[in-house]
């Protein structure tokens, strides 16, 4: 769980995470349909995953961390999926 | 604090196990908080599934920019934060300190963006319970999206305040000399709870704001 030794890395990250934020804020103008969810969602994803890597340090954690990280999402997968199975299918 | 004592609680081997054991707690602390967020999203998701034209019109109202510049803040924000818990974990107090008080303005930033953007409602009758009036069609469906959007920022906002409230003990006791590079389990796990409250403006910021910004 040490930080890594140079600051390099969050400059690096944060520009990342900019670049990821006009991407998103530019494709909402851009008409894709039922699409337009999915991509601003998956890019969501990858913002916060740059975050709990780097800047939460999940990426040099240890096991146990790594596991309690997982677990919150993994519950919050099966709250969500197993909702909109019911919504989104209801004819 | 003269000299450099390792505070280690008389539970722990060392300083190394009292270390994971904080930073797993906050970890399982914010797993109980993903959920309490993602049970309100999970409402908003379904009401949006089931009132999609609705939802789309009443986020129209709202101000793209001040979203994505407050957006921009906490993720600068974020920036600083990890810098803090860097300088504080090699010993450099002086930085800690400053970053911790930088990280601590950007988060009031964005609690005064927040707040321009809360009075824009209040000024166009879009606060539910206190003052509604809506124009447009299906004005039952829109007062939800209006409920949501308050529910989700106003935790979010209460969240960040407590952030910001953390920050400052802190910055005072980094100042003090609380903390050294063998000790800094304190920022380190402030630092874990104020990237979550980032994460989850993340995912709000494209589901409240974007949700048909090309209309």
């Amino acid at each position: 769980m040490k930080a890594p030794a140079s600051t390099a890395v969050y400059f690096r990250v944060t520009g990342g995470l900019f670049l990821l934020l006009a991407l998103t804020v530019s494709l909402a103008f851009v008409d894709m349909g039922p699409l337009n969810i999915v991509v601003a969602m998956t890019i969501a994803v990858v913002k916060a995953l740059l975050v709990v890597l780097y800047f939460m340090h999940v990426k040099s954690a240890d096991g146990v961390t790594r596991a309690a990280a997982c677990a919150g999402v993994l519950w919050l997968i099966v709250m969500v999926a197993l909702t909109l199975s019911d919504f989104l299918t209801r004819t | 604090m003269g000299e450099h004592r390792i505070p280690v609680a008389h539970q722990f081997d060392d300083s190394v196990q009292q270390r994971s054991a904080a930073t797993l707690g906050m970890w399982i602390f914010l797993a109980t908080e993903v959920l309490f967020f993602g049970g309100m999203v999970l409402a908003y998701a379904v009401y949006r599934v089931l009132n999609p034209e609705a939802f789309a019109r009443a986020s129209r109202v709202q101000n793209i920019l001040l979203g994505g510049i407050n957006t921009a803040v906490l993720l600068t924000s974020s920036c600083t934060m990890a810098l803090a818990v860097h300088a504080a974990q090699h010993g450099q107090r002086r930085r800690s300190v400053i970053c911790l008080l930088s990280t601590m303005f950007l988060g009031l930033a964005f609690l005064v963006i927040k707040g321009v953007e809360y009075a824009e409602k209040l000024h166009e009758h879009l606060v539910p319970g206190i003052d509604f009036r809506y124009a447009g069609a299906d004005a039952g469906a829109a007062q939800l999206y209006f409920i949501l959007y308050f529910l989700l920022t106003g935790f979010h906002a209460l969240h960040l305040t407590i952030g910001i409230g953390l920050l400052a003990v802190l910055a005072v006791r980094s100042a003090l000399g609380y903390f050294s590079a063998e000790y800094s389990n304190p920022v380190e796990v402030a630092g874990l709870y104020w990237h979550f409250v980032d994460i989850v403006w993340i995912f709000l910021y494209p589901l409240i704001y974007l949700i048909q910004a090309y209309r």
